[in-house]
């Protein structure tokens, strides 16, 4: 066997190892799935989306839960996008390498790995005691915020310091500004990098619980939140509720929760690529 | 989100986004500041909030959702878990109407209160027993006795007692393994008060869960498994797992092993491992009419208590417990704090008097 030939088969075994890591990852996915979908599928029914939480499995719904993350989602984007993008514009654009502009840049790498509790001790501090929220909406997705802003602010960077440095250049050559730079010419080109971080990080807020359990989010709360200083609860904590019951009827409800859980979260992704997409092609 | 761009230059729609975005978090803002004075709505009855233990969640969440049917149009009560710990730090800064409680109220836990001047009744509720589970291929733990308990959970047994015949000569000589409620739960409080006879000292090395659910899957798997369960987990997996009936050696509350059952249980024969379980009214909330109705809802509706798996009190003892309520009798009947075994329930609201 000649080199050439060997060194086909060494790539060939790579490619074959590569594809079965990737089958056993997708599959272990399906099988997961596959497993709630059977626990869960039974129960999922306009009732059960609709309904309030109770003590009887078959008359337990979700609405309150839904709703609730749904709630938190948007507030949550509301505070932490506009906050994270502005931080990300300022560093990557205005900071330079200026000693304290490395020093925020250590601190926002650090923050994006500080577990999720802190963050939830860090919001009943701040935002439900010293801020008076209570154990509200607000504060909850303040929260939240706080915990997915490094993130946002990194995939923004990133987004940013993709853009080539031939369209800044261009565009200052022609007399514009800074601020129209990066308002007219920067930003757009770096929209879907900004959308995909914005998409990874609510998806990562959707599915915390321990911050919000610190907080005080509820159990039981048999009604939609109606205001940014209602009560509240998300699918994670009624589903981990559901679990731990010793009625084996709770067990399905759980599953269906996942399931809905999960449809929410499919959404989410969706339409954010969907949107990238459709921001992409407008550059071409 | 997409339907509020036009869809002709991509700066635009930056443009828009930012600034639909920017309109949005401004109101947020503002709203955040107007909205502190949460809850209370023109008119209608503020919102009765509850938290602590999650032994008790259930039956706080059943009468919750009856009084919530039987009000319609106004909030439902809110129920959260933050343990019995916790709830109590969240009502002695009264932050909650009322904190339920697996356990009663600590010595550290009334002084917090009475520094930020929360009065509170102390109501029992329900009873709660524990069972102590085997596999149903165990064929040879047909009782245990509570020393026996006492000798396999004790701290000084990590590590040395690990084997049956440890812990009666007469059982085989196989390794056992143990599982039991997480550290911070009120039902591990109480089962090592009642066992090893202080509150919160036992072994390290056995397998602990806050979700019950875990002990049942572990014992149910496990020929040479042992652990202590509320029991209501008990009633959902009775095929599942063996009960082992217990011991106290104290010929006046029954004779010989004792099964746990609900009648065992309320009649105070399965000792010492059955414990009240408590909610905590604060005197302010307690003025409130719509408090006065939930509160009431605990004493009348024992429907409910058993529905979710809990042991109701006898009429007496809720006849007194309502006396208490009435009468806005605060304080605690355990001032000296911690679980109390053995003693009935009548026994201390008497004393209380």
């Amino acid at each position: 066997m000649n080199a050439i030939a060997r060194r086909r088969c060494v790539d060939l075994l790579f490619q074959a190892l590569a594809l079965l890591i990737l089958c056993v990852a997708l599959g272990s996915l399906v099988v997961l799935i596959a497993d709630i979908w059977s626990d869960g599928a039974a129960r999922l029914s306009w009732d059960f989306i609709t309904g309030f939480p109770s003590r009887f499995a078959e008359r337990a719904g979700i609405w309150h839960a839904l709703t609730g993350s749904i709630f938190i989602m948007v507030v949550t984007g509301v505070l932490a996008v506009p906050l994270g993008v502005a931080s990300a514009i300022y560093l990557e654009e205005y900071g330079g390498r200026s000693l304290l502009s490395r020093i925020i840049e250590i601190n926002i790498t650090n923050l994006a790995a500080v577990p999720s509790i802190i963050y939830g001790l860090l919001g009943l501090g701040l935002f439900v005691r010293t801020m008076g929220m209570g154990r509200s909406v607000l504060a909850g997705a303040s929260t939240l915020a706080l915990l997915v802003l490094p993130v946002i602010i990194l995939s923004t960077r990133e987004a940013l310091r993709a853009v080539p440095p031939s369209i800044r250049e261009g565009s200052l050559a022609l007399g514009a500004t800074k601020w129209q730079t990066v308002w007219f010419q920067v930003l757009p080109v770096a929209v879907p990098g900004i959308l995909t971080g914005m998409i990874l990080a609510l998806s990562r807020a959707i599915g915390e619980t321990a911050p919000l359990i610190s907080i005080g989010a509820l159990t039981f709360v048999a009604f939609a939140p109606d205001g940014l200083s209602s009560p509240f609860t998300v699918l994670p904590i009624q589903i981990f509720n559901w679990v731990s019951r010793p009625q084996v009827a709770f067990q399905a409800n759980a599953a269906a929760g996942i399931l809905v859980l999960l449809a929410l979260l499919l959404t989410m992704n969706g339409v954010a690529i969907w949107l990238r997409d459709r921001y992409q092609k407008k550059l071409t | 989100m997409a339907a509020k761009f036009p869809s002709d230059t991509v700066p635009c729609m930056v443009q828009i986004c930012c600034r639909y975005v920017c309109v949005t978090a401004l109101g947020v803002l503002a709203m955040a500041c107007g909205g502190n004075n949460q809850t209370s709505q023109e008119g209608a009855p503020v919102l009765i909030t509850v938290d602590g233990s999650s032994t008790v969640f259930p039956i706080a969440e059943a009468v919750a959702e009856e009084f919530g049917i039987a009000h319609p149009g106004t909030r439902t009560p809110t129920v959260g878990i933050s343990g019995t710990g916790g709830g109590f730090q969240k009502f002695c800064r009264g932050e909650t109407d009322i904190s339920n409680a697996s356990r009663p109220i600590r010595a550290t836990e009334i002084e917090a209160c009475s520094e930020a001047g929360i009065e509170y009744v102390e109501l029992p509720v329900a009873y709660d027993g524990i069972a102590i589970v085997v596999n149903p291929e165990n064929t040879w733990a047909t009782s245990i006795t509570v020393e026996e308990l006492g000798v396999l959970w004790a701290p000084e047994a990590q590590g040395r007692v690990t084997r049956w015949n440890q812990v009666r000569a007469s059982w085989p000589d196989r390794d056992i393994r143990l599982f039991g409620a997480g550290v911070d739960s009120g039902t591990y409080d109480y089962f090592t008060e009642a066992t090893v006879g202080q509150e919160g000292a036992s072994r390290g090395d056995f397998t602990s869960s806050e979700d019950d659910n875990v002990i049942v899957q572990g014992v149910s798997s496990d020929e040479l498994a042992l652990g202590f369960l509320p029991l209501a987990y008990l009633e959902a997996n009775r095929e599942r797992l063996a009960v082992v009936p217990v011991e106290d050696g104290d010929p006046n509350n029954g004779d010989g092993p004792i099964f746990p059952t609900f009648e065992t249980v309320r009649n105070g024969t399965y000792q010492p491992l059955s414990r009240p379980l408590f909610v905590y009214v604060s005197v302010t909330a307690a003025e409130r009419p719509e408090v006065q109705e939930f509160v009431e809802m605990f004493f009348s509706r024992n429907d409910l208590i058993n529905e979710v798996g809990y042991i109701e009190l006898t009429p007496q003892i809720y006849e007194l417990a309502r006396g208490h309520f009435a009468a806005r009798k605060v304080g605690s009947a355990f001032a000296d704090g911690g679980s109390q075994v053995g003693m009935t329930l009548e026994a201390l609201l008497a004393q209380e008097r």
